[in-house]
């Protein structure tokens, strides 16, 4: 069985690499790419993969809850992704890179009996990334 | 629920098999998923009565509430088929929606599921339970040549759902 939560957090951030020019940089990321930088109200969605525990669940909530807290949102949440999370730096902070970042911020300190295998991120409402995560 | 005679059906599957060319009868023969959505309200307590109030407490947290509380249960129910050549549908959606209300939605809708739905007499009715139970009672019911129960998925609140199905 599987169980998908919802976590939500807010951020800024800005699209750019420094392997390309200003000019390229305004080209390929438009909007996104403003020096000033802008946010979203982005929502997590974790899905983990188990069988049933004794007590008929396939994780305990209140431990996937303060996992996802302390590894993820007390990084994320209210913060300029570009400059204050460790896991991005040097990165371009596209949503797949975040991603990314985040089932590597959660696996590093995985502890729980289920096996994480969907970490989903909706920037806004049309725009949704998901990523398959392998044991 | 059947709208038509089950020969007259496998009849008119012959003849238009017989008269499809063989490229579009492999564009019909594409297996699909179709998904039909219930609502059903329910009070619960999470607690194993074998345990005691702090080991419950540190296992369910607030759901373990002996008075309990309960939740607007959204049940997503996905069938994965072939589309039948003649009547162009997966399944039947009225005999489905009328399945789940037997099953889920009139047993379970406004009720205590721990004292008024068994067997969450004995079972703790958690969410994985309850998918599990509604995966128990429809697989027994969505019956069909050209279509299977593929998942059920229950959310217990907007931010909190559980997936049951053959793959997992």
């Amino acid at each position: 069985m599987q169980l998908t939560s919802r976590y939500r957090f807010v951020a800024s951030h800005r699209l750019h690499t420094p392997a390309l020019s200003a000019e390229q940089n305004a080209k390929l990321y438009g909007k996104c790419n403003n020096p000033y930088g802008h946010g979203h109200d982005y929502v997590l969605d974790l899905t983990v993969e188990g069988p049933l525990d004794p007590s008929g669940q396939i994780v305990n909530r209140e431990a996937l809850d303060a996992l996802v807290k302390t590894q993820v949102l007390r990084h994320v949440d209210h913060r300029d992704l570009n400059s204050e999370v460790a896991e991005l730096a040097g990165q371009v902070t596209t949503t797949e890179n975040l991603a990314l970042a985040i089932e590597g911020m959660l696996k590093s300190q995985w502890t729980l009996p289920a096996r994480l295998v969907r970490v989903r991120i909706a920037e806004t409402e049309r725009n949704t990334f998901e990523l398959e995560s392998k044991p | 629920m059947i709208l038509l005679d089950p020969a007259m059906i496998s009849d008119a599957q012959a003849k238009m098999t017989a008269s499809r060319p063989r490229s579009v009868a492999s564009k019909h023969c594409r297996s699909m998923l179709l998904t039909r959505k219930a609502e059903f309200s329910a009070s619960h307590v999470c607690a194993n009565p074998a345990l005691s109030a702090e080991e419950n407490a540190a296992i369910y947290g607030a759901n373990a509430n002996a008075h309990g509380h309960g939740h607007n249960y959204v049940v997503e129910v996905t069938l994965e088929g072939e589309p039948d050549p003649v009547t162009g549908m997966v399944f039947d959606l009225r005999e489905l929606k009328e399945i789940i209300n037997q099953e889920v939605v009139d047993p379970m809708d406004h009720r205590f599921l721990n004292r008024e739905v068994p067997p969450f007499d004995k079972i703790v009715p958690t969410t994985e339970n309850i998918a599990q139970e509604i995966w128990r009672r429809l697989s027994g019911r969505v019956t069909a040549p050209n279509a299977r129960l593929k998942n059920v998925r229950l959310y217990e609140t907007a931010d909190l759902y559980v997936d049951c199905g053959n793959s997992n």
